[in-house]
């Protein structure tokens, strides 16, 4: 055990520092569940991906910096710690990347890395429907072998930045009379193509950052399948363990709101001390984060001397969906009234991103399997308790 | 950064497990605990004594192994999963700390430290962070705090009153004692800081046990729960069985790392040792009171019996967690780190690091902006 950073790990991180210090945005950017926002967003994916930045995990010869995980730690610290902007690009970095690299063909990596790497292709992810949520073998969209084409027809939903994006990835029934985890694929997808309408869903803030696609006899060439024909289940395992075991909740950015929520109990500690509860919260909050940190740098030194992700993406995503609503309700209790402010009121005071954070936090325990499916996740295969 | 153990590391852990489990099992715990005063079997601790336990962190020209924090922690997370008394580590680990700081000042390391490692002494250690001083009748040697200095005694010169415990493996004693020139064996300025260094240590083992507790409870629980059928099915198939101690699972994984740290911490003298030792006796807590009520939970009536083994461990987690310094303590201590000043909590600032190297100004930037 060393719990030290080497010479050239410090560097990095300077590296990272100084290069955000001198190129982050000047003026917050706008929502990324807006056209504007969005739009801005890419354009900032665009600018990281110079230095390689917009995938540091990636090896260089494919635009990324080659990082290993301590190194992709590293650089995530930097950037939350520095205030900069949501990732736009990241179910195709950090999700569909991995899988791709795992199973794709060279054609397809060729095809697509380059584009997601620069944020030319912002990708959109296609797994729920309207009667497939936490059953996800219940999916039902048909894909259709026909003349070198699938032709799709269904519907997805909850697709996060379906609006806007360029390209959706997702799971379809290739096989008309399978059942549950068989006959399923792993498609590419353009949203611009014919048949495809794409219909926004409001969210509880008023924007609409996902939306419900209807694919009505959409054809999509066979060779935008990932992995073999049928075999779409395991592929998008894999993929949900790379979402739900690190890349997309990185300790940074939970650290950055703990020490934000410690910065705001203190600006009202006399208020705010009215109920002893409230500075509990904020340690407990405190230290929740710093585990949740040491949890995945002990992950990632696993990994790194070849262990696997099993069951922990199950603790890890309760464990970091739990805090986030834990710092901002505690947030929300120390501003009282302000609270329900929206970020634009005129005497909203600057604390408006706690009510983002706050709304946001209510999707943690649903998004990305609910913690039900987690624990159920955890009991079942790390527990050995029987299935029901 | 290397945040795992070595393969000699986990190896010694393995073998110390596989031997608790046969030679420390709990009906032969439990008949120790209930049917004799001492509460303490010479047999096992000869045993534990020939598996290196006694011997750890004894130096080893004074017959010891002369291993540190880092190999103690994932044996301690053995003995709270085992449930062994609180004799070895006061004697191992806290007596024996106290007893190396002496070193330079006296005789008393060198007279001690080998009966130590060859398992034929006890110490018993007593700090006012706990009311009470545990197996002090058991001990050839007591190491007494009074002002900060450390006085050693034998048991002839104190008197005793057992205190029982809920916790049946604990022997509790309320020590009189006349301190004196004569008993005095090290002076409040190296004492303090002999002193300061037990309390994290005694913090450490008994973070670590109570991972290793909560981890003895959870097992038991899922052990029931698979096991005991209602409605013609294992009542570990009901969702809500389940969900009950997959929280305790999610608990144990987001503390052992804290404990881990404040051990890497501890053996090498990190300024923030004692912070870290407070936040994982916090965490390590809470998922081993979760753990108890859980579990407890999932027994049913059974888990209110004194027969099913869940009590000895149950009651184990609850003594410990107050003991050298209560969560009031602990929390306290955390709460001056959190909201002083000066602290530094942001990402990046989860290991200490050596200071935080400047920020170089590009050279485009210095050229115009700093002559």
């Amino acid at each position: 055990m060393r719990l030290e950073y080497t010479g050239g790990q410090e560097l990095f991180r300077t590296e990272v520092r100084e290069w955000l210090a001198a190129n982050l945005p000047r003026e917050p950017l706008h929502s990324l569940d807006t056209q504007s926002g969005f739009e801005q967003h890419r354009a900032w994916e665009r600018k990281l991906s110079e230095r390689g930045f917009s995938a540091v995990t990636w090896p260089a010869a494919l635009g990324g910096r080659g990082c290993d995980l301590i190194e992709w730690l590293i650089f995530e610290e930097e950037y939350w710690a520095a205030g900069a902007p949501l990732r736009v690009n990241q179910n195709g970095v950090f999700l569909l990347a991995p899988t791709l690299m795992e199973y794709g063909t060279p054609e397809q990596k060729a095809r697509f890395l380059p584009r997601m790497v620069r944020a030319d292709d912002i990708w959109a992810q296609g797994w729920s429907e309207p009667g497939a949520g936490s059953d996800m073998a219940a999916i039902r969209c048909k894909a259709i072998r026909d003349n070198g084409h699938y032709v799709i027809s269904g519907q997805k939903t909850w697709s996060t930045r379906a609006v806007w994006a360029d390209w959706l990835f997702g799971l379809f029934r290739s096989q008309p009379d399978s059942k549950r985890h068989y006959g399923l694929t792993f498609l590419l997808l353009p949203l611009k193509a014919p048949g495809i309408s794409i219909r926004p869903i409001q969210q509880l803030n008023g924007l609409t950052g996902f939306a419900e696609i209807s694919f009505d006899e959409v054809r999509v060439p066979v060779e935008n399948a990932v992995g073999e024909e049928g075999a779409g289940w395991s592929i998008a395992m894999a993929a949900a363990g790379f979402e739900c075991g690190l890349m997309l909740h990185s300790p940074g950015h939970f650290q950055q709101t703990a020490r934000a929520l410690v910065e705001l109990y203190r600006r009202h500690r006399e208020s705010a001390d009215c109920d002893p509860a409230i500075r509990d919260a904020v340690l407990r909050s405190w230290i929740g984060a710093e585990a949740y940190a040491l949890a995945t740098y002990r992950t990632a030194c696993r990994l790194a001397k070849g262990g696997q992700i099993g069951a922990e993406a199950s603790t890890n995503k309760i464990c970091w969906s739990e805090l986030d609503l834990l710092m901002h309700e505690t947030a929300m209790a120390i501003l009282g009234s302000r609270a329900e402010l929206m970020p634009h009121a005129p005497d909203a005071a600057g604390v408006g991103h706690w009510l983002d954070g706050f709304l946001f936090a209510q999707a943690g325990p649903i998004c990305a399997g609910t913690n039900e499916i987690q624990r159920n996740l955890i009991a079942e295969r790390m527990l050995g308790l029987p299935r029901a | 950064m290397d945040f795992t153990f070595d393969d000699r590391q986990l190896a010694f852990r393995d073998s110390i497990r596989k031997f608790l489990m046969v030679e420390a099992a709990p009906e032969m715990l439990r008949e120790t605990w209930e049917t004799t005063a001492s509460g303490r079997s010479a047999e096992l601790r000869t045993k534990l004594a020939q598996h290196g336990l006694t011997a750890l962190s004894v130096p080893e020209e004074l017959g010891g192994l002369n291993l540190g924090d880092l190999d103690w922690v994932l044996i301690h997370q053995e003995l709270g999963y085992f449930a062994i008394p609180d004799s070895l580590v006061a004697t191992a680990y806290l007596g024996v700390d106290l007893l190396k700081g002496l070193l330079a000042e006296n005789s008393l390391g060198r007279a001690w430290l080998p009966r130590v490692a060859a398992g034929s002494a006890r110490i018993a250690v007593s700090h006012p962070i706990n009311l009470f001083v545990a197996d002090a009748k058991n001990a050839e040697l007591l190491l007494l705090w009074h002002e900060d200095e450390v006085h050693a005694l034998h048991p002839g010169q104190v008197q005793l009153r057992l205190n029982p415990s809920i916790d049946q493996s604990r022997r509790l004693y309320k020590v009189e004692w006349t301190p004196s020139d004569a008993t005095r064996v090290c002076k409040a300025a190296l004492g303090g800081k002999l002193w300061t260094g037990v309390i994290d240590r005694a913090g450490l083992a008994i973070s670590a046990q109570l991972i290793g507790l909560a981890q003895r409870m959870l097992d038991l629980g899922v052990d029931h729960a698979a096991q005991r059928k209602q409605f013609g099915r294992p009542i570990g198939s009901f969702q809500s069985v389940k969900h009950q101690l997959a929280d305790v699972a999610v608990k144990i994984e987001f503390a052992e790392p804290v404990v881990h740290r404040a051990a890497y911490a501890l053996a090498n003298g990190d300024s923030r040792a004692a912070v870290y030792v407070s936040q994982a006796r916090l965490v390590a807590g809470e998922a081993a009171l979760l753990a108890a009520r859980r579990s407890i939970q999932v027994h049913g009536a059974m888990g209110y019996t004194w027969e099913a083994d869940l009590q000895m461990f149950m009651k184990r987690a609850w003594a410990l967690d107050a003991t050298w310094g209560d969560r009031k303590f602990h929390k306290a201590r955390m709460a001056r780190h959190v909201f002083a000043d000066s602290a530094e909590l942001g990402p990046g600032s989860t290991f200490l690091r050596a200071a935080r190297p400047a920020i170089p100004r590009s050279s485009t930037r210095c050229g115009t902006d700093c002559a």
